[in-house]
Formats: C-alpha cells, sequence, structure tokens
C-alpha cells in the first residue's frame, strides 16, 4: 500500500511541475497576476509531495518490504539499520529520487528567499525551475521507478552493494546533489533573465549567493568522493579521472569559473553574457554528467548498471534545456551589452583569464572524458589515461596560481603593474624562501612538484598578507574569498606533496615478518578470522614503530559479504599531520599465513582534502555577506511600498 | 599602421601563439596517454600496438589461474571464448577477479606472446561488465547470455 501511496505522490508531484512550468509562465506572458503569484505555493506544494515521496521510500527500506523490487535488490534482512536508510539512494532509481527530492529543495528555497524580487522575476525563475523539476520527474517516473513491485515477494532481499556500506555513502550522494542540482539555479535566474531581455546588476547580485552555495555543496560533495575512493577503494588513490569523477569535477570548473566572472558582472557591469553563458554551461555540464553516468556508455569503475533507455531520455533532457537556453541566448545576446570599459591592465582583465582557464581546463577534461566515444564511433577502442589528465591539469593550474594573487591585488578598471609588483615583492620574496625551505626539508622533489609548492606557498602568503592590507574593508565576501583562496594553496601543496613523494609497495609477508619503509619497522603479526555484523572478515594484524616508538597497531580487513558472495578490501589507514599510513590486504597466498600486503606512505594526502574543505567554507561564508541581505531588506521594503500605493 | 591596429595584430598574433602552444601540448598529452583495447583474437592477429601499453580485456578463463605460493607472481589466460592469451602479473589483485569474470589488463606483450600486466582492473560491482568486454564478448559468442550484460 505505502508503495502506492509513493507512486502516487510522485505523479502528483509530476503534475504540479507541470503546473509550475506552465502556470507562472503563461501570467507572466499575458500579464496575468493571479497566475503569477501561484508559482511560489505551486513550487512550496511540489516540495511537499516530493519529500513524502521520498520518505515513503526511505520506510519501505526500513521496514524490509521486499516486494518492491527496488528495495529488493539493494536490502537483506542482514543489513543495519543505517545502511538500509542509506540502501534508498544506493542504486539508480532511488538515488535520482533523492536528486529529484533536492531539486524540489532548491526551488523551494528560491521561492523562500526571493522576497527582494519582482513578481514576474519569481513568477520567470520558478517556471524555469519547474520545467527542470517536470522532465526529472519524467524521468523518474516512466524510466527509473523506485517503487515498482515484483510479486511474490522474495524471503530476502539481495543485498547492498559492500562497497556501498559504509558512512562515506550515506553523506557523500546527498551532499553532491545539493550541488549538482544547486547548478540549475543560477541557470535558472540566467534564463529567467533572458526572458526578460534584462540583466542588471541587482539581478546578478540576486544570484551570487546561490552560485556560492551550490559551488559549495559541489566542492565538499568531490571532496566526500575523493575521501571515500580512497579508504573504501583500497588502492591508496584519491582521484582516477574516472568519468564518473570527471561528470562531478566539469560543472565544478565551470562554476568555479562563473562565481569568478560574477564579480565582474556585478561590480563593474562586464561580461553579461559571458556570465550568462557560463551559467548555462554549468548546468549543461551536470546534466552531462548524470548522462554519461546513468547511460553506461562509458567505462567506469563506479558505473551504474545501465539502461540504453535512460541515457537517451537524458540525453533529450540535455538537448532540450542546453539547446533552449543556447538559442535564447543567442536571440537576446545583443541586449546583453556590457557598458564597462576597462583597460588591459586591470582586474577585469585577470578574472577574465581565471574564467578562460578554468573553461580551457574544463573542456580539456571534457575531451579526454568523451575521447573513447569519439573513437568508438570510428570502430576503435581506447581509453585516456590518467596521465593525459595530469599533466594537462598541472599545465592548467599552474598559470592560474601564479596569476590568482594579481587577481586580488590588481584594481578595478585600471591599474598600474608595477604598483601590482611592488605590493607583492615582499610577498614573493617569502613564498621563495617557503619553498627553498620545503625544497631542502624534503629533497630531492622533481621540478613538478617545486613548482607546485611554489604556486602554493605564493597564493598563501598574498592571501595572508591581504588581510593585512585591506584592514577594515573585510566584508564577510573577502573573508570567504581569502579563506577559500587560502584553500587552494593548501590543496596545491597536498596535491604536489602526495603526487609526487609518496611511496607503494606490494609485498608478500609472512607472519612476524617485519618490512622497514621510510623508517617506518610495520611487523605483520598474522590474520584473524571474525564474524561482524553482517560480514566475516580476515583481520590482519600490524605493529608499526618508528626508532623503537610504537606508533600505531593497524587492523587492515579483507571482508566477504555471504549474501551477495563479494569479497572486498577495508584498508586500515593511520592518519597524520603530515603523512598517512595505509595498509590493505590481498589475499592469501600459502597455508604457512602468508598475506599480500600493500604498504602506502602519502605524506600531506590530507591537505588536499582540508584545503577542499576550506574552499568550500570561503563560498559558503562569502555566501552570507551583508549587501545581499542588505539589499533583499531595501527591496522588501520597496516592494511593501508599492503594494501600499497601489 | 595606425597604432591601434598594430595593438590590434600584437593581440592577435598572442592569441594565434598561446592556442598553437596549448593544441601543441594537448597533443603531446593526448599521444602518449591513449590506450587501445584490444580482445584476445586481434592480439592473436598481431593487431596490437607494438612497444607500449594497451588494455587487453576478456574473461579470466576457467580453471586457469595459477598463483605462486612464495610471490605476488600470478598467471592466468584472457578469452573471449574464441581465443586465449596468457597473462602474467605480480602484485595486488582486484577484490573481484576471478574464474569466468570480465577484467582488463594494462600491458605490453612479450616477445613469448605473453601479456605482461602492470594493472588488472576488474569491476567493481558483479552486475557490472566494462563495455568494451562485454562487446567483444557479443561479437564472439551468441550463447552469451545478453542480460548479464545489460542488467
Amino acid at each position: 500500500m505505502l508503495a502506492e501511496i509513493g507512486q502516487f505522490t510522485l505523479a502528483f508531484g509530476m503534475m504540479l511541475a507541470l503546473l509550475l512550468a506552465a502556470l507562472p509562465l503563461y501570467g507572466y506572458f499575458t500579464k496575468n497576476d493571479n497566475l503569477m503569484h501561484t508559482a511560489r505555493p505551486l513550487a512550496y506544494l511540489q516540495f511537499i509531495f516530493l519529500l513524502v515521496s521520498f520518505l515513503i521510500l526511505v520506510t519501505l527500506f526500513i521496514t524490509q518490504d521486499f516486494s518492491v523490487a527496488y528495495v529488493w535488490r539493494n536490502s537483506n534482512l542482514a543489513l543495519p539499520l543505517r545502511y538500509r536508510i542509506s540502501a534508498t539512494w544506493g542504486a539508480h532509481e532511488g538515488s535520482m529520487l533523492l536528486w529529484l527530492m533536492i531539486q524540489t529543495v532548491w526551488t523551494a528555497a528560491v521561492a523562500f528567499y526571493s522576497k527582494s524580487l519582482s513578481r514576474s522575476q519569481v513568477a520567470r525563475v520558478l517556471a524555469i525551475l519547474g520545467i527542470i523539476s517536470l522532465g526529472f520527474t519524467a524521468f523518474v517516473f516512466f524510466t527509473s521507478n523506485p517503487f515498482l513491485r515484483s510479486i511474490p515477494a522474495p524471503f530476502d532481499g539481495n543485498d547492498l552493494n559492500p562497497l556501498l556500506q559504509d558512512v562515506g555513502l550515506i553523506i557523500h550522494p546527498p551532499i553532491l546533489y545539493m550541488g549538482y542540482v544547486g547548478m540549475s539555479v543560477p541557470f535558472a535566474i540566467s534564463i529567467a533573465a533572458l526572458l526578460g531581455g534584462k540583466i542588471d546588476e541587482t539581478w546578478i547580485r540576486w544570484s551570487r549567493p546561490w552560485t556560492n552555495a551550490a559551488w559549495g555543496f559541489l566542492t565538499f560533495g568531490i571532496v566526500l568522493g575523493s575521501w571515500w575512493a580512497y579508504y573504501e577503494l583500497g588502492w591508496g588513490g584519491w582521484w582516477f579521472w574516472d568519468p564518473v569523477e570527471n561528470a562531478s569535477f566539469l560543472p565544478w570548473l565551470a562554476g568555479t569559473a562563473l562565481i569568478h566572472v560574477q564579480a565582474v558582472s556585478e561590480k563593474r557591469n562586464a561580461f553579461r553574457g559571458w556570465t550568462v553563458l557560463l551559467a548555462i554551461l554549468g548546468f549543461s555540464l551536470s546534466v552531462l554528467g548524470t548522462f554519461l553516468v546513468r547511460s553506461g556508455v562509458l567505462t567506469s569503475v563506479h558505473a551504474f548498471a545501465s539502461d540504453p533507455k535512460r541515457g537517451v531520455f537524458v540525453l533529450t533532457l540535455l538537448a532540450i534545456y542546453a539547446g533552449g537556453a543556447l538559442f535564447l541566448y543567442a536571440l537576446r545576446a545583443n541586449k546583453l551589452k556590457s557598458q564597462g570599459g576597462f583597460q588591459l591592465s586591470s582586474r577585469e582583465t585577470l578574472l577574465l583569464a581565471n574564467s578562460i582557464i578554468f573553461s580551457v581546463a574544463c573542456f580539456m577534461v571534457l575531451l579526454g572524458t568523451l575521447f573513447p566515444l569519439i573513437f568508438e564511433a570510428f570502430g576503435k577502442k581506447i581509453s585516456v589515461g590518467p596521465p593525459y589528465f595530469g599533466s594537462m591539469f598541472f599545465m592548467m593550474m599552474m598559470p592560474m596560481a601564479v596569476l590568482l594573487p594579481l587577481g586580488m591585488y590588481y584594481r578595478w578598471q585600471k591599474d598600474d603593474i608595477k604598483r601590482v609588483m611592488k605590493q607583492l615583492m615582499p610577498s614573493l620574496i617569502i613564498a621563495l624562501a617557503l619553498s627553498l625551505i620545503v625544497w631542502f626539508m624534503f629533497k630531492p622533489l622533481n621540478i613538478k612538484a617545486t613548482m607546485g609548492v611554489f604556486g602554493a606557498s605564493w597564493v598563501f602568503i598574498t592571501a595572508l598578507f591581504y588581510f593585512k592590507e585591506y584592514k577594515g574593508k573585510l566584508t564577510r565576501a573577502v573573508w570567504g574569498m581569502q579563506i577559500a583562496h587560502i584553500g587552494v594553496a593548501i590543496y596545491i601543496f597536498g596535491v604536489s606533496m602526495t603526487e609526487h613523494t609518496d611511496f607503494e609497495i606490494d609485498s608478500l609477508m609472512q607472519p612476524g615478518e617485519v618490512k622497514i619503509v621510510q623508517g617506518y619497522e610495520i611487523e605483520f603479526k598474522g590474520v584473524e578470522q571474525k564474524q561482524i555484523e553482517n560480514y566475516q572478515a580476515s583481520q590482519g594484524h600490524f605493529v608499526v614503530r618508528k626508532d623503537g616508538q610504537l606508533i600505531a597497531e593497524m587492523n587492515p580487513q579483507k571482508r566477504f559479504y555471504p549474501r551477495r558472495g563479494n569479497p572486498m578490501t577495508e584498508a586500515a589507514i593511520d592518519p597524520g599531520f603530515s603523512r598517512d599510513l595505509y595498509i590493505s590486504l590481498g589475499e592469501q597466498i600459502n597455508d604457512k599465513g602468508g598475506w599480500a600486503v600493500r604498504i602506502y606512505i602519502k605524506p600531506f594526502i590530507r591537505w588536499m582534502w582540508g584545503g577542499g574543505i576550506l574552499m568550500m567554507l570561503g563560498g559558503f561564508w562569502a555566501a552570507t555577506d551583508r549587501r545581499y541581505f542588505r539589499h533583499a531588506k531595501q527591496m522588501k521594503q520597496k516592494n511593501i511600498d508599492k503594494y501600499l500605493e497601489a | 599602421m595606425t597604432p591601434t591596429r598594430k595593438k590590434r595584430l600584437l593581440a592577435v598574433v598572442l592569441i594565434l601563439i598561446g592556442v598553437g602552444i596549448a593544441t601543441a601540448v594537448f597533443l603531446t598529452a593526448f599521444k602518449e596517454n591513449i590506450l587501445f583495447y584490444k580482445s584476445p583474437t586481434e592480439v592473436l592477429q598481431g593487431d596490437y600496438p607494438k612497444a607500449r601499453n594497451f588494455r587487453i580485456g576478456g574473461m579470466v578463463k576457467k580453471g586457469t589461474i595459477n598463483k605462486s605460493t612464495t610471490s605476488l607472481d600470478v598467471e592466468f589466460l584472457v578469452t573471449d571464448y574464441a581465443k586465449d592469451v596468457k597473462v602474467q602479473y605480480t602484485g595486488l589483485l582486484p577484490d573481484l577477479f576471478r574464474d569466468d569474470q570480465g577484467m582488463i589488463a594494462i600491458g605490453q606483450l612479450d616477445k613469448n606472446g605473453v601479456f605482461q600486466a602492470e594493472e588488472i582492473l576488474a569491476k567493481h560491482d558483479e552486475n557490472y561488465m566494462p563495455p568494451e568486454v562485454a562487446a567483444s564478448m557479443k561479437e564472439k559468442t551468441d550463447a552469451y547470455d545478453d542480460n548479464k550484460v545489460n542488467n
């Protein structure tokens, strides 16, 4: 019965999306106030219905209703409660329902926080969001319905993929989707502005906190995904340039460019068209990512089980959204003329350079991701190795790091390069000295790592000095920017050290054997069998010492989940400020208790995620800047006054 | 030439140089890092890149996995149900590596016709099969269960 109600609320949500897509827009074009007023209530209702639908699916998992095919496929009686809940989004259908629910969360949030906008603006933005939800609700309902029954109900379920039975999976998808889907908000705002034929700075100012928030979630979602891959996949890597990872990275790159261009667009009335294009690009890449992940056209380690019908459906949505948006853009581009003039030597130029670097990087990643598909059309099967992305990315990000501080210190409109250089000289000297110190501490560092360390120090020092130089002008937006930029520095430092000075060894170890790795004495005590929750584990016992001091006792596991018959590696990690020790078990090699063991030493790997988290915090903090709200208050007052006069 | 035109010309030249460098960088990075995928049949026909890495994919032939008990060496046959190629590898194997499962290995063919793998990938999910493997399987055998590929 419950599944049918879920089905019904989903269907009703689709009707509401249809109304939300149609009524306010119709009202806008026919200047019908009453119809425009339906936008907000419809947005709230849609949210309520999809939330109920989603909660019903969660309940079906908690109560183990195996007559529902999706529940049966992804849960079983032995599954602990926390994973039964997260199993809701553990496979395609449920994760799309979560996606959709989050889409309605954003829509309702826009409805709630848009008091400063005029009626027609609210109507347009919400209607565009309605069109987007309509497409995805139809997608879930017609191709990926999680509420379908399979009668007769089996006694026990099939179990959740063991890799997903982990705390990382409980939080990673919802956060990532908040980011993915959040990109639809700047998109909708831009399209609504194009419809109206006018983009003024209040409009752009209003869209900035939304972009920041979506970008912040996306950043955090990617960080969580990387962290999960690191400890859960047991390969010790943190980023594999896998198509699914790239799918989340592409909108992030576009979003980063968008955030920076919006600054120019708001403050200097320049690059208005470019801002709109990047907003379109950001969301289109989210949808493209969905297509790549869900259609199974690309080889990926974590592709969803796929169905061609779904791929075609998402591709159609992409064509409609991106195509429609670009068509509208072409029609209205001439109205987006920017007025703000500026000289070559100015902050505008540097922020333009930023957006170009990020969009080129985005294009390169896209190319590398899609190349296998292009080749396949010619009958050749290829894949593009991670080194392509690695070297490409290094070449894109070095100029970014070098130019970043200039962008912060340059003045708008016109500045003198000599003045800026004079201001930055102390930072440059300190950064060089710092890189030299790091080089001597960790030598030999190769050239890429050295350059990376310099780039990180340069960004870090200039960001610190900024607080001193611009004391008294530190708004939340500036704080946010600096926090994010310090995050960039810490991230670059972490990547440079991890990528270029890490250490890996695969070996056969007999019980009692000691391996000495970079001064760590790692003793293998043996493997014992354990029965834990819903799996059996062969648990290794390692004792790590350095200079006779006990550093850690580590217990990597090889787990066996009987229901699916899958083995799974659970690495043991001893995290640290300057290095992670990472041990994972392969399999038993001989009957004398010898096991295949992989040992990693990953220097400064936590810094990378730490940097990412700072970027996220910076994005969120900047979104709370007073001027967004001061303005909102004034506009609210104005709207009330207007209303009273009328 | 007027000063403005000179400025414009300079800008155009700079942009062209920039685009040129970017393209060159892209092409080198790309050429060195593109990996071809080959099935055992193609490899035995001599259709594979010589002296550089490529990917070979197929099923692990049942009963052919041979693991050393004194080292991490492992040998097995990869098959597309028409032809087999021997693969040698040293190191940890992926969790889902076993008999009769799809896998992809990255490495080179040595002069004895043995594939020396540097890396072995298996599926993440037992319902999932790398599309290339699924496609080359399909070409080779009609008996292959369609469901298994698309499930």
